[in-house]
């Protein structure tokens, strides 16, 4: 018997990573559905999970899994799922159910080429708005993007971390290319993973508002049968979780939902520069593409271009702050994405026409090289 | 001299979060009645009440679980059986039911109902059936009988309805009845069973719905309670197959299956589990 976090030296493919690093995060239950490129994640915690005191379950469907993890961290295990495009498109209903219910939970997307059936076995980056705006109504969220499978394993005990800090599921925004790709990754000794848990609630259980929030403006969370008699509804509800059906209610609820995640922008938003101190042109990227883009950076320099990368670790929320200061000093951004112009309309926005913003995209299917970024740059700049 | 006026309780007043009251459900609507037995058989039945939650899904049955004064989620149209199944497998000492109704569980989440039937999840499904979708002002349901109108069958339903005993029995739930709102100790009593069952247990309740169903098909809400005592006949014999829902030829109600099989989670513990964890504790964290 193996333990949860099974730490060492290996060589292991991004998939596999992401499912140890959710054991390592202390994710205890994972409800799945087969999906190209994303079943090996499944397929890998399935084996693990058992051995560790948790549990798997291959549900009936996407929609399903789901609903499945959002249950099980209600009552009180952290939970995960995996999928790519189609079983994305299945999951964001009740992606939406999390987020108005204030449930932890994690959902990884290997996103492979769409729309529709698309390139099942070939990458894109082509869900990241879909990851923004994915589910109905307005809201915030909060999705990463690793870029080699050693960062999947720490960006899957992130996501667990930011999900249970914040009350929402968290999505690992990875491609194809990473979930397959197969590189070193070191997993460290057990003491040395910080995971975190949800606050919990204190004192009186009669008195107990679920939707109160706390100090730090995240309402604790009791679990199913704790003896809090909580009432959990995905109708617009007040802080006892009663559904109320008034604009007032609705204007309250949106602001706590969307306050939790405003006004700590600042500990959630993680960049990554390189060469960016001295850069004239500034390359955005996140997941593969951004591995791309680094040796693009360097190349460029020697052809006489002064660019840098700005790296999204996370994508959503948007750093629109950082856009908005590079824009001041900078001649223009690219957008390096596997997409027609998704995170590049967003770059845009926020360079606001003071700067012009340029996108190398693709429809999907394969990486962008760093000879089509560097020839990208040299013609727009 | 001062009166004092006396405050009446209801029976039921602890189980209820009376501050929630008045509830949305329609004069003449069984879903109350429904959800009365559905409380009385889980007090009656002693099971662990601060360990009990109930999950609904859309619709009105669906709004059972924002008035019980339990744990209770009130989940997403069709998904409340996935949820009460993450939860009930995330943490096997929760009693979990399933309140819920027809159009929720077996349109939108006829396919979830299979599977945790097959799986025998250790959970209790009751489904208040009134033949259509109630909250959307009445329209064609997976239950709706042939030929009845609704607002999307103006002259008449096409399409035959299910039959839900036997798809839940062909599904393999381990605990399958069939009552009306009008044979309350009946279904208190199968409720109770049902809880007390372990593995997968479903209840069908025949309830009007007067204002949205009946109307069209000219049924008030007294006619439907003559219905449901002269159109049907207890058989707990029955075989599942032929509870088919045709008012002319009568229905047929009663216990039809009580059996045991392995829980999800029993297979799933012998199967998946290395043999020391099972002896042994938790596991290694």
């Amino acid at each position: 018997m193996r333990p949860a976090v099974l730490t060492g030296e290996y060589f292991m493919t991004g998939d596999v990573a992401c499912a140890e690093g959710a054991l390592a995060a202390g994710c205890r239950f994972f409800g799945g559905y087969p999906i190209t490129p994303a079943t090996e994640v499944a397929e890998h915690i399935a084996g693990r999970l058992p051995e560790v005191g948790g549990t798997f379950i291959q549900m009936e469907d996407e929609i399903a899994a789901m609903a499945s993890i959002i249950g099980a961290s209600c009552a009180g295990v952290k939970s995960m799922t995996s999928t790519s495009g189609p079983g994305f498109s299945l999951m964001m209903e009740n992606i939406g159910l999390a987020i108005c219910t204030e449930t932890p939970c994690v959902v990884v997307n290997v996103q492979r080429a769409g729309p529709s059936t698309g390139l099942p076995t070939q990458g894109a980056q082509g869900d990241m708005m879909q990851a923004r705006w994915g589910s109905h109504g307005h809201y915030d969220i909060i999705a990463l993007a690793p870029s080699s499978p050693q960062e999947i394993f720490y960006q899957t005990i992130d996501a667990f971390n930011l999900s249970e800090t914040y009350r929402l599921p968290v999505l690992i925004m990875t491609d194809e290319m990473i979930g397959h790709l197969s590189e070193r990754v070191v997993i460290p000794d057990a003491k040395k993973i910080k995971t975190v848990s949800r606050p919990r609630p204190k004192g009186r259980k009669d008195r107990f508002k679920p939707f109160e929030p706390g100090p730090n403006g995240v309402a604790p969370m009791a679990h199913a049968g704790e003896g809090y008699h909580i009432h959990v509804t995905g109708l617009t509800h007040d802080e006892r979780g009663y559904p109320v059906m008034t604009v007032e209610a609705q204007k309250a609820m949106m602001a706590q939902l969307m306050g939790k995640i405003q006004r700590n922008l600042d500990d959630i938003i993680r960049t990554e520069a390189y060469r960016l101190e001295d850069a004239e042109v500034v390359i955005v990227s996140y997941g593969v593409s951004a591995r791309t883009s680094l040796a693009a950076v360097d190349e460029a320099r020697e052809q006489g271009i002064k660019a840098g990368l700005l790296r999204l670790v996370t994508v959503w929320p948007f750093p629109e702050a950082q856009i908005r200061n590079l824009a001041k000093k900078v001649k223009g951004f690219v957008t390096v994405e596997i997409n027609l112009g998704q995170i590049h309309l967003e770059v845009e926005r926020c360079a606001a026409g003071k700067v012009p913003s340029f996108l190398v995209g693709h429809p999907g299917g394969t990486i962008i090289t760093p000879e089509r970024v560097v020839e990208a740059l040299k013609e727009f700049f | 001299m001062k009166q004092i006026k006396k405050q009446v309780r209801h029976p039921l007043d602890d189980l209820l979060r009376i501050d929630r009251i008045p509830h949305i459900w329609c004069p003449g609507c069984g879903i109350g009645t429904a959800f009365s037995s559905c409380l009385i058989a889980m007090r009656e039945s002693g099971i662990d009440l601060e360990k009990t939650v109930m999950v609904s899904g859309i619709g009105c049955s669906g709004r059972g679980a924002g008035y019980v004064n339990l744990d209770s989620y009130h989940t997403t149209h069709g998904r409340a059986i996935p949820f009460a199944t993450g939860m009930k497998l995330a943490n096997p000492e929760l009693n979990v039911v399933v309140f819920s109704g027809d159009g929720d569980l077996f349109a939108i989440g006829g396919n979830h109902f299979i599977h945790a039937a097959r799986r025998n999840v250790d959970l209790t499904v009751v489904c208040v059936n009134n033949f259509t979708y109630g909250m959307t002002g009445g329209q064609v349901a997976a239950t709706t009988p042939l030929k009845a109108k609704t607002t999307t069958t103006p002259v008449g339903n096409p399409d035959t309805p299910f039959n839900l005993p036997l798809l839940a029995y062909a599904s393999g739930a381990t605990y399958v009845a069939r009552w009306t709102i009008l044979h309350t100790r009946d279904l208190t009593e199968s409720i109770e069973e049902a809880l007390l069952n372990r593995g997968f247990s479903f209840i069908e309740v025949l309830s009007p719905c007067p204002v949205n169903y009946g109307r069209r098909n000219k049924e008030n809400g007294i006619d439907s309670l003559k219905i449901y005592q002269e159109r049907t006949i207890i058989r707990n014999d029955a075989q599942p197959w032929e509870l088919d829902i045709d008012f002319d030829r009568g229905i047929v109600l009663g216990k039809f299956i009580q059996t045991e099989r392995p829980t999800c989670t029993d297979r799933y513990d012998n199967t998946c589990r290395p043999k020391e964890l099972i002896e042994g504790e938790k596991g290694l964290e």
